[in-house]
């Protein structure tokens, strides 16, 4: 029998009965669209990571103060004043794999513009900052070496502080006022996004140079934090051992003492951030696997009943010359052909919770084809598995036994 | 005809064109359990071309299963079956199909046409399985609709037709494959009397032109249109004679009244 004659065949069948084709291909649409959607998600996700990830440069070293014990209230990175703008400068001096580093400190500050005025940070840093972060500029350039040496009161602007406060206006020439005291516009930064591991607004922030920022601003010596630029980013793990080396040295630190900094590899970072993305990929998809296998045992439940229901059909058939093979393909191929059509549904169901999802929720959900080739697939393999036993039971029937049903 | 010169020509014959259907010695039991039910116990035929034969017996006879077996939905526990020529009493399941798509052909008491499909389409469903093009099958569906008077009724439904009509369209499937036997199971047996004997009429014409038609019935009245008869009983043939004096069914209709609805 030809093909054409049994998709005819099967879709009659099917047509036959549309209710309860529509809800048996129910399962297998949801199961689809479930498996596309969520890894849609998942590789939306990861790539999002990656994304941001190469945002932050690539052979970065981050190096944070440490945390403090008070009476065993810990408090977190960052807290302790044992970071110090010698230590920055020991790292370069003393660590070959280290190409090139740059000191970080912050305050918070309502900042003045005209009639306007915004709260947002205030990061004292050095030029070199903007190459190690790979941080362009929008507008004008970073302020020099010069500059910090001489505690110039010069800014540079993120992306949300210049919406916020300039609008319209050009900013770069235009004076600003931190704490009162007045600051040049001399650049402005092209925006960079969330930052991947914390979610917060990269682009909300001022720079300025970390000797105005201690001098004038927060009177502190300390830093906060210290980036570093690895020479290359394998040479960013022999970066970290070494960092760790010289400031344990440095700070006097006895073996078995824990460290009174932090540092942390961004490469160790990403890798963390693209496992942890990969496993929830893996995890959505085998949830919504779950309900494929759901929608097939549906199919083969709707089609054993089928194939009670149309046991004299099967006798008819077979007493006029259908093979066993005949009657197992014809049920094998209606089938497929009912999960196949939940199949098709389901990926347009998957591309639009996935477009749903993007533009209800803002996150970046990436339909791969291969996802969708593999649901297809899948779909087809679902109706063949679940339509076997059926298939092979109505072809093991005997005719004499099927005509006589009634 | 003296019988040296019969048995010379039946050689001759068997060469040229063999007997139909030659069945020897056939036996069949069914193990139920522990007992063993024989339904057949010895059954030895033969059929020629061209011959119409009637079947008769009481339920139990052991008619059906014969039946079952003439027509391969079912295979002889001993014995041997020839279907012109070739032993098909130990051939698989495919084989069996195969042959029951070609060689024979089915109707069956209660019609057993597929419900929302056009007559036409129900006709067709043999050639579906016999490697046909479209145009072949739909060209052969309509000249067998046509050979039973329905080819005004081709898009009917079976539902749409009346039991006479929809056991035309059965015969009509039977003939599609141009079998050389045409197995009927009481044919007639959900049909009123004038119905039935019309449904004889076709099988008369059909004869006339040359099929071999064998047909199950119990009602004398019908097995009087054949030209031969088999009576079973207790699984084994008991009487197989001519028919004398067989009325053609179309003379017998313009006797019968018209039965007003």
């Amino acid at each position: 029998m030809d093909l054409l004659s049994i998709l005819r065949i099967a879709w009659r069948a099917l047509a036959r009965n549309k209710l309860r084709s529509g809800l048996t291909m129910l399962g297998v649409i949801i199961g689809v669209g479930a498996v596309i959607a969520m890894v849609g998600v998942g590789q939306g996700a990861s790539q999002a990571v990656q994304e941001q990830i190469a945002a932050m440069g690539s052979n970065v070293v981050f190096v944070a103060s440490g945390t403090v014990n008070r009476g065993g209230l810990r408090l977190g990175w960052g807290q302790t004043k044992s970071l110090l703008y010698d230590d920055m400068r020991a790292i370069v001096r003393e660590c070959p794999a280290v190409r090139s580093a740059a000191p970080g400190a912050m305050t918070t500050a309502q900042i003045v513009f005209g009639n306007d005025n915004w709260f947002t940070n205030v990061q004292g840093t050095e030029p070199q900052y903007f190459e190690i972060r790979d941080w362009t500029f929008a507008e004008g350039a970073p302020f020099t070496q010069v500059d910090v040496d001489a505690a110039a009161n010069l800014a540079i602007i993120g992306n949300t502080v210049r919406q916020n406060l300039f609008g319209a206006t050009e900013p770069v020439g235009q004076v600003i006022r931190i704490k009162d005291l007045p600051f040049r516009v001399v650049g402005v930064l092209n925006a960079k996004g969330e930052s991947a591991h914390m979610g917060q607004d990269q682009d909300d922030v001022i720079f300025v140079p970390i000797t105005t920022l201690q001098k004038k601003l927060t009177g502190d010596t300390w830093l906060r934090f210290i980036v570093v630029s690895a020479v290359s980013r394998q040479a960013s793990y022999v970066a970290q051992q070494e960092i760790t080396a010289l400031l344990r040295d440095r700070h006097r630190i006895r073996p078995g003492q824990d460290d009174d900094f932090m540092v942390r590899n961004l490469a160790d970072i990403a890798q963390l951030a693209d496992q942890s993305s990969r496993v929830m990929t893996l995890l959505l998809a085998s949830i919504a696997s779950v309900s494929l296998i759901v929608g097939g045992i549906g199919i083969m439940n709707i089609m054993l009943v089928s194939v009670t229901e149309r046991t004299r059909e099967i006798g008819i058939r077979m007493a006029v010359g259908a093979t066993e093979e005949d009657v197992q393909r014809q049920f094998l191929i209606e089938a497929v052909v009912l999960s196949l059509m939940g199949g098709a549904a389901g990926i347009l169901f998957g591309v639009g919770a996935s477009l749903l999802i993007t533009r209800l929720l803002g996150w970046a959900v990436l339909i791969s084809p291969m996802a969708i080739a593999v649901a297809a697939l899948f779909s087809a393999a679902v109706g063949i598995f679940f339509g076997f036993y059926p298939a092979r039971k109505a072809a093991r029937l005997d005719p004499i036994e099927a005509l006589r049903f009634e | 005809m003296s019988t040296a010169t019969q048995a010379e020509s039946q050689t001759d014959a068997s060469r040229a064109v063999p007997e139909l259907i030659r069945v020897e010695d056939v036996h069949k039991y069914y193990e139920l359990g522990e007992t063993r039910v024989h339904a057949l116990r010895g059954v030895s035929v033969a059929i020629s071309r061209g011959e119409f034969v009637a079947i008769m017996g009481a339920s139990g006879s052991g008619k059906s299963t014969f039946m079952n077996l003439l027509g391969c939905l079912d295979r002889p526990s001993s014995g041997r079956y020839l279907l012109e020529g070739t032993d098909v009493s130990q051939l698989d399941k495919k084989a069996l199909a195969a042959i029951r798509n070609r060689q024979l052909g089915f109707v069956f008491q209660g019609f057993n046409l597929l419900s929302r499909t056009t007559a036409l389409e129900n006709v067709e469903l043999p050639t579906l399985y016999a490697q046909l093009n479209k145009e072949e099958r739909l060209q052969r569906a309509r000249e067998a609709l046509r050979t039973v008077g329905l080819e005004d009724r081709m898009d009917h439904f079976p539902s749409q037709l009346s039991g006479g009509q929809q056991q035309r369209v059965a015969i009509a499937r039977a003939l599609v494959n141009r079998p050389s036997i045409l197995l009927a199971d009481e044919p007639t047996g959900n049909l009123d009397s004038r119905t039935s004997v019309e449904i004889m009429d076709v099988f008369q014409e059909l004869n006339d032109h040359g099929l071999t038609i064998v047909l199950v019935t119990h009602e004398p009245d019908i097995s009087r249109f054949a030209k031969r008869t088999l009576l079973f009983r207790d699984g084994k043939i008991r009487r197989d004679e001519g028919v004398a004096e067989r009325p053609r069914a179309a003379e017998v209709l313009k006797a019968m009244p018209k039965v007003e609805d």
